[in-house]
């Protein structure tokens, strides 16, 4: 069984999302390391990248503060050797197709798993496209995470057949950031995405609080969250571990009791 | 091999040309532009779509737009008979218009209520919002807040066109950070609304969908030369400026298949291609992924995309449509690069000697034709397409200049 397999195997999955190198990379390790303590199950590294065209204010001001501290794409994946020595928590890449793809992609992949990576989202990459990463990823074994979102219809079965890892559900229209409501039919996309296949359904996009994450974790297999966590890290800096941890603690219980 | 066979395949599919396009974006806008897909495989071959179409880019736009023998400019330079296509003649001043008349269309006739448009001179945002108050429909502009202080004025203009203009901060502050929150705030809000995307880039099938508006340019181009040189004449050159490339795709598209017809594109140089201040997409950038297609970008070694530079912010973009990268490839077309001192002079050379004041944008094709059209034979033929008037302009020329200019 696969890290992330094993991660669902045990219940409702809490996945929290960070942008590598925000504010620093020795940041993010000690995020990783206290996300873990305080129960994420799985959790998400943003590499960042100049034009991130899916992510809302919060997470774009988060890609140019990485960006503004010199991380680059290698840094983050020596990061992920360097935790391997300390923690097995699945850990997924989540950024954009150009920075896979201009170093080329088998290569790019074939370092992230030596370094101990388990998944990739590309957040630019829809399923019709997905072929030409998702080759690479099986030779590399990196499980390619695809998405669905409300607009998705009568696609969510084929892309859900067709998935590896889980399935992200994309709970709203719009961008990553914040949200006052979630407003897509979180239910009826897990539905019929569990008609086509077993794979676990995690949704993101709006959440932060945890009504609204044991709401959705009700609805589904896990909660993915990045922004409210991307605006604690924007507020304390460097001295937002803590702080993290404990909205951490929250989410997971809201989930667990789901 | 087996790489080959992965490529080969790839250039089979929708919307590919060689290996460049796709529809690289988020899951989200999958639907929208599979509707958009659909619906214009329908509307371009209909009928009352088609002479719709027509009757408004003929007696709403102006069209067709000029040939026009540039003599004195032909006679100072000594070389090359040449032409100028006067797209500058077009309603609102630019070759901008065909797409958005064409694309605006598309949008009501799909019962779209509401247009979104980038913009980055500004040129194709004064388009879509003159489109869109002809027929009725909600506009709103994304563009950079860098380029509403250099085109100040196209800005009022938008506005008294009745769109809404929103300033993009993010990043560079120019046209491909417009771009990308246009494509944000089409995922935010997209059943009633249609993303007027302005140049032949971004995901399938916007590429072929502008090329084919912008195409009405060549196909001019071919009659019109036919009517003064004779049956049968073709150019031996056509030059076009480039920055994601709409106006040349649509100055070449019906002479591809003529091999004897050399295609030029002109990309922005900046301050020169060994600087960092440039935007010349085909000298110096490299294949990547960006804003829903495959194909070359100015990036640096992690793929990150970079703030590029021009003096025109038409050409200030780090990408060129997916069509030009295959005709590069393929060797059909030439790309070379042009700085802002020679557009600059040709701005105000092609002002000088033919009292036709350029875009800065299409200044930068004037300037190669100074380079070329000397080395070329009398009996033989350059086409030159001014893609837009230079009026927007001048307050930044006489900056550029030196002198103090407010517009």
């Amino acid at each position: 069984m696969t890290r992330i397999a094993s991660a669902f195997s045990k219940g409702k999955a809490f996945i929290p999302f960070i942008t590598a190198g925000d504010p620093s990379l020795d940041v993010t390790e000690q995020l990783v390391l206290a996300m873990e303590k305080a129960g994420a199950d799985i959790i998400e590294l943003g590499i960042p990248f100049s034009d991130p065209m899916a992510e809302g204010p919060t997470i774009q001001n988060a890609n140019v503060r990485a960006l503004a501290g010199g991380t680059t794409p290698d840094q983050v994946i020596e990061l992920v050797r360097k935790l391997r020595t300390q923690t097995q928590i699945p850990l997924i890449f989540m950024t954009y197709a150009n920075v896979v793809f201009s170093r080329g992609t088998q290569k790019f992949l074939d370092r992230a798993a030596d370094a101990g990576i388990d998944g990739l989202i590309l957040a630019d990459v829809p399923y019709e496209e997905s072929e030409e990463f998702r080759v690479p990823c099986k030779n590399a074994g990196i499980d390619l995470i695809n998405m669905v979102a409300p607009t998705s219809h009568e696609r969510i079965k084929t892309i859900a057949a067709h998935s590896d890892g889980f399935l992200y559900c994309v709970s709203s229209l719009g961008v990553t950031g914040v949200r006052a409501k979630i407003t897509g039919d979180i239910g009826g996309m897990v539905s019929l995405a569990h008609e086509a296949s077993n794979i676990p359904c995690a949704v993101g996009f709006g959440i932060s609080t945890p009504e609204q994450a044991h709401d959705i974790a009700q609805k589904s297999d896990g909660a993915i969250v990045g922004s409210a966590i991307v605006n604690i890290i924007a507020e304390h800096g460097k001295d937002s571990v803590p702080y993290v941890a404990d909205f951490v603690k929250q989410m997971k219980q809201a989930v667990q009791s789901a | 091999m087996e790489k080959q066979a992965e490529q080969q395949d790839v250039t089979q599919r929708a919307g590919r040309f060689d290996i460049f396009g796709g529809q690289y974006i988020p899951e989200t806008l999958m639907n929208a532009v599979k509707e958009l897909d659909e619906a214009y495989t329908y509307y371009k071959d209909d009928p009352e779509f088609r002479s719709e179409l027509t009757d408004l880019l003929n007696n709403y736009a102006n069209r067709p737009s000029l040939l026009y023998y540039a003599e004195n400019m032909t006679k100072d330079l000594g070389g090359a008979k040449i032409y100028l296509k006067r797209e500058d003649l077009n309603h609102t001043g630019a070759h901008k218009i065909n797409n958005a008349l064409g694309q605006v269309l598309l949008a009501k006739k799909m019962g779209k209520t509401r247009v979104i448009a980038e913009t980055g001179a500004g040129q194709h945002g004064v388009a879509t919002a003159t489109v869109a108050a002809l027929l009725g429909l909600d506009c709103e502009i994304y563009m950079g807040v860098k380029d509403m202080e250099r085109q100040a004025l196209n800005v009022y203009r938008m506005r008294l066109l009745g769109a809404k203009v929103h300033g993009v901060n993010t990043g560079t502050g120019t046209l491909k950070d417009a771009v990308s929150e246009t494509f944000r705030e089409w995922t935010r809000r997209i059943s009633d609304t249609h993303y007027v995307i302005g140049s032949c880039m971004g995901p399938h099938p916007f590429p072929t969908i502008v090329r084919d508006f912008q195409a009405v340019i060549s196909s001019e181009i071919k009659q019109q030369l036919q009517e003064v040189e004779g049956k049968g004449t073709l150019p031996d050159a056509v030059l076009a400026c480039v920055g994601g490339g709409s106006n040349a795709i649509g100055s070449f598209y019906h002479f591809i298949d003529d091999p004897s017809v050399k295609l030029i594109g002109c990309e922005a140089a900046g301050r020169g291609i060994d600087t960092p201040e440039t935007a010349a997409t085909i000298n110096t950038g490299r294949l990547g992924i960006f804003h829903g297609m495959k194909s070359y970008f100015c990036q640096d070694d992690n793929g990150q995309i970079a703030p590029v530079y021009s003096i025109s912010a038409g050409l200030d973009y780090p990408g060129i449509g997916p069509e030009h990268a295959e005709l590069y490839k393929k060797g059909r077309a030439q790309y070379v690069a042009i700085t802002d001192e020679e557009a600059v002079q040709a701005f105000e050379y092609l002002s000088r000697t033919e009292g036709i004041i350029p875009a800065i944008e299409s200044a930068h094709a004037v300037a190669y034709a100074m380079k070329l059209a000397p080395k070329m034979r009398k009996d033989q033929i350059m086409v030159i397409t001014l893609s837009g008037r230079g009026d927007k302009d001048v307050a930044a020329i006489a900056r550029y200049r030196g002198e103090d200019l407010y517009d």
